[in-house]
């Protein structure tokens, strides 16, 4: 196999799972309520359903409103091309680092929540503003974080770090590190629109944040969109699977390993998506106002974080 | 090289002779327009020849102002970063100036303002350009006062008057401060930088700490560094939109430029916490900055504190370079500089594409209030788009240029985590923590400033009714706009010549630390790679197979239009959209305890019933903490000490002979006790 093909396999493998993933987190969630729920292959359905409707837009929307949801899922996808989640080192990963995904990330937000202001609605503003005052308060954690693993592999390449880890498996039980994972797991809460921060199964629109930006959305845009957010959701639960724990993940190129690695990289996913089903079970979503204490307490967890990788350095 | 010098110097002279001598016209407009763009062009060929080659440019010119021992240029690798940045933003202005000034026809402001913007263009050119005490007051002194007489310009409106006072002020006390730190460095009056440099490795450290002091406070206040930056997000939306570019583009960094002459050039360094300062102050900026831009609604006034805002993550960078020279450690100085004047090149770049378009909308609307605006992306499509590049580029996001000095800076401050002092690894920890929340703010006040100004229903008739610009002033904007993409798509070029400027202010040899590698940039370790091509390119490919299969694949039944939902409500209209102060109110209740907003409401109700309401009105401000708790004591007390001196100024004659002779004996007493006759 061509070494650069990886790059288009670890697309293909995200975007494939990536529906999986929301429907299974769902269906684990409905059980732990004791509910029947839909089958975990539910949100392919409704993919495929979405992308055969027909689109009706609002009178007020320009050309940024039908160009945001490609942005929006071409920046996903483009950081799935830089993001180890089946190898290390990627083709293109030294075209990017953890910086890079983070901000790829902000910007998709950013245009979501531009084009949640374009129709003119009010529930339209009141996502983009809650949007954007979240992601402004998750990046300064998200940051430090970064630099606490960037600190113990010399680097904010994201292949160096998981292959210091692998190296130096001890590591993966510093201080530093777990804190760092405390962290980017309540960041990862906030950024992909899950309790307590905001609800993904609800459409009350006072307190809506993601589904409130995206309301006017339909047809083949909202598939693009609702595809974007899976894969989001699958982007930061490989960042905390293989980043921090990277076993499994392929350092020779071959099938074999590959499988291995897309075998290991589904049950990562499947044990983090089983914590956010009991987390989503129990515990209520936050006023909105409180969730800067949330954001906050993760701050606090990302500069202990540092503060310890280099205090144990 | 001679030829570009004074190719940049007759280009801005001509084009100042042509306003004065051609009248109030368009032949007048065109002629000086043409001659600050030649001007121009001159500059950045000399900054350019400056970088490319790397040796020194020098001209004396003994002859002028002899008395006072003569002018003297030279230009070296840091005076041509900057030139270039001012270069750069000058060419696009003038042109974007010769349609925004068509509304001074015939006026005298029109002879006014084409004379003193190339009188400033020229003075701004030849501040990284003078060489010695005495060329460089005078060129910053008429960037000063040019630049002064530019935010007059339209002089009838009050806020104007205003504007212009605080910025006198500020820039005349920061001239006070120059003076001061140039005279404890050479008490002999005019020298020439090199015999500065000379006299500073003489001088003891305490005064070497007061000149440093004195060099933070009269450039920070010119660059805008809170708590001196009361002028900026006041005399920036008084100017005219194409001076606004150059004032925030390019005349701010020469604060930068002259902290990083005296500071790194002449003093050679200094302690650790001169960076700690430097860096305090560019973290407060950048914050502090930040949020004030978030809540204000003048579209202008938000692009001011944006640029205080980018000041101030300029000076994080520069802040750092000073802590890690200090620390000895080299090349992380060196890189932590490059990035600080790559982040200052962008920053000129995008923030003079954003002033543009916001004078673009001020020109075909007559407000810059973005609660009365709203989508003029139908109305004015292209400086909608340009403004959005703009948006993006400074929210820091991938591709553009602003993300990638962003991501130079973040690496820049991280090997601070392993310096050897514990309180510089915390300093260090907060000042990223910092840069990165100044980042996610920038986002979302950018989302605001484009979304609330561009999109959704018109909030006035008149931004209903706008119109496009002229195309001279969508060319200027275009230009800065290409600017963005090629400083972006240009960076693994552009960096390693930086390095190359940045390496021997902090006493590293030449070529610096290698910040290249193929198409990508890297740290001074290679252990961090990141190339803004490669991931532009990955990013349109993905966008552009994602259209093509959804193209291909998804149903083909046409979209249809219809009304935005509003729970049933069938009539949209712009009153049931978010403003600009609604977009911000999340964070401003966050931020409360900075804001201290106070909040008026009052309901009207109909008389008949409670259950019906007239009118409501909402009054809100923030508290100017700065103003009231650090300029307007100072202001109240300078009133009070001028009211004493009055009652000198009796009117009588009598009186004043009285003070002479007074004064003559006072002097002469002076001289005899003094032993001089």
């Amino acid at each position: 196999m061509r070494p650069w093909l990886l790059g288009p396999v670890q697309a293909a493998v995200a975007l494939l799972l990536a529906p999986g993933l929301v429907g299974a987190i769902r269906w684990m969630k409905a059980r732990l309520q004791s509910r029947a729920g839909s089958p975990p292959w539910q949100p392919y359905l409704e993919l495929r359903k979405l992308f055969a409707k027909e689109v009706v837009v609002s009178s007020n929307a320009s050309w940024l409103f039908r160009a945001a949801p490609f942005i929006v899922f071409g920046s996903t996808v483009t950081v799935t091309l830089l993001v180890p989640l089946l190898a290390v080192p990627l083709p293109f990963g030294g075209a990017g680092d953890l910086l890079v995904v983070v901000y790829l990330l902000l910007l998709g937000t950013f245009f979501l929540a531009l084009a949640g202001l374009d129709p003119g609605s009010p529930f339209g503003g009141m996502g983009a503003s809650r949007e954007m005052t979240v992601a402004a308060l998750a990046e300064p954690t998200m940051a430090l974080a970064i630099f606490a693993l960037a600190w113990g592999a010399g680097s904010t390449n994201l292949g160096q770090i998981a292959l210091r880890t692998l190296s130096m498996p001890s590591e993966a039980l510093a201080p530093g590190h777990v804190l760092a994972f405390a962290a980017i797991f309540l960041v990862t809460l906030a950024e992909t629109g899950r309790l307590p921060v905001d609800n993904p199964s609800t459409h009350l629109e006072l307190t809506m944040i993601h589904e409130a930006m995206i309301l006017e959305y339909s047809g083949r845009y909202l598939a693009l969109i609702e595809w974007a957010a899976a894969l989001k959701l699958l982007v930061f639960f490989s960042l905390l699977g293989n980043l921090f724990a990277p076993w499994g993940v392929a350092s020779v190129i071959t099938p074999g390993a590959l499988l291995w690695a897309a075998g290991t990289l589904a049950l990562k996913l499947l044990a983090l998506g089983g914590v956010i089903a009991l987390v989503e079970t129990h515990i209520a979503k936050l006023r909105l106002f409180r969730v800067p204490e949330l954001l906050s307490a993760s701050f606090i967890l990302a500069l202990l974080a540092v503060t310890a990788s280099f205090l144990l350095r | 090289m001679r030829a570009l010098f004074f190719l940049m110097v007759t280009g801005y002279a001509t084009g100042a002779a042509a306003s004065l001598v051609l009248g109030t016209g368009p032949l007048a407009r065109w002629a000086s327009t043409l001659a600050a763009v030649v001007g121009a062009a001159g500059g950045l060929g000399l900054a350019a020849g400056v970088c490319m080659g790397g040796a020194v440019f020098s001209l004396a010119a003994p002859d002028l102002l002899a008395s006072a021992g003569g002018l003297a240029f030279s230009l070296d690798g840091l005076g041509a970063v900057f030139l270039a940045l001012t270069s750069l933003v000058a060419a696009p202005s003038a042109l974007y100036g010769a349609g925004y000034a068509r509304a001074w026809d015939g006026r005298p402001m029109q002879r006014q303002a084409g004379f003193m913007l190339n009188m400033f263009l020229l003075s701004m050119s030849l501040v990284p350009l003078a060489d010695g005490t005495l060329t460089f007051l005078l060129c910053w002194e008429g960037m000063s006062l040019s630049s002064y007489f530019l935010v007059m310009t339209e002089a009838d409106h009050p806020e104007v008057a205003g504007a212009g006072q605080w910025y006198l002020g500020m820039t005349q006390m920061g001239l006070a401060c120059l003076l001061g730190a140039f005279l404890l460095i050479a008490a002999g009056g005019p020298a020439t930088f090199a015999q500065l440099r000379a006299a500073a490795a003489l001088l003891p450290a305490g005064t070497r700490d007061l000149v440093f002091v004195l060099a933070v406070v009269g450039f920070g206040g010119k660059a805008g560094l809170i708590p001196l930056h009361v002028w900026l997000p006041r005399a920036h939306p008084a100017a005219p939109s194409h001076v606004s570019a150059l004032m925030s583009g390019s005349m701010i960094k020469m604060g930068v430029y002259g902290l990083l002459r005296i500071g790194l050039d002449v003093l050679g360094g200094g302690p650790a916490w001169w960076g700690a300062l430097v860096i305090g102050l560019g973290a407060l900026s950048a914050v502090l900055g930040v949020l004030y831009a978030l809540t204000e609604d003048d579209l202008k006034r938000l692009l001011a504190y944006s640029s205080v805002e980018n000041v101030g993550v300029i000076a994080l960078g520069v802040g750092a370079a000073y802590l890690f020279q200090s620390l000895q450690m080299l090349p992380a100085a060196a890189f932590a500089l490059a990035a600080a004047l790559f982040h200052a090149v962008n920053h000129a770049a995008f923030k003079g594409l954003l002033f543009m378009g916001a004078g673009a909308v001020l020109h075909a609307t007559g407000t810059r209030n973005m609660n009365r605006l709203g989508g003029l992306i139908r109305g004015m499509p292209w400086t909608a788009a340009l403004f959005l590049l703009g948006s993006v580029a400074i929210a820091g996001l991938p591709p553009l240029n602003g993300f990638v000095s962003e991501w130079l800076l973040f690496q820049a401050l991280l090997p601070g985590i392993g310096a050897p002092s514990p309180l510089v690894a915390v300093l260090m920890v907060l000042a990223l923590g910092m840069l990165a929340l100044t980042a996610g703010l920038a986002a979302a006040c950018f989302v605001k400033a484009f979304g609330i100004t561009f999109l959704a229903i018109p909030r006035s008739p008149e931004a209903a009714a706008a119109h496009e610009t002229a195309w001279s002033m969508r060319a200027g904007m275009i230009v800065l706009a290409a600017a963005c993409l090629v400083l972006s798509a240009g960076s693994f070029a552009i960096l390693p010549r930086l390095s190359a400027v940045a390496a021997p202010l902090v006493g590293l040899p030449a070529p610096g630390p290698v910040l290249r590698a193929g198409l990508t940039i890297q740290t001074p370790d290679g252990l961090a790679q990141m190339s803004p091509v490669i991931v532009g390119a990955g990013l349109g490919v993905v966008v552009l197979v994602a259209w093509l299969a959804v193209k291909g694949f998804a149903s083909r039944r046409p979209l249809r239009v219809g009304e935005t939902w509003g729970c049933g409500r069938v009539v949209q209209t712009p009153r049931m959209e978010y403003t600009s102060t609604a977009f911000a109110e999340p964070l401003r209740r966050i931020f409360a305890e900075f804001y201290r907003p106070t909040e008026d409401v009052s309901i009207d109700f109909h008389p008949d019933s409670r259950y019906f309401v007239h009118s409501i009105s909402y009054r809100s401000a923030i508290l100017p903490w700065f103003e009231r708790y650090l300029y307007a004591p100072v202001i109240a007390r300078t009133r009070l000490w001028s009211e004493r001196v009055l009652a000198l100024q009796s009117g009588s004659v009598h009186a004043y002979l009285a003070y002479l002779v007074a004064a003559l004996v006072l002097l002469l007493g002076w001289l005899v006790a003094t032993g001089r006759r």
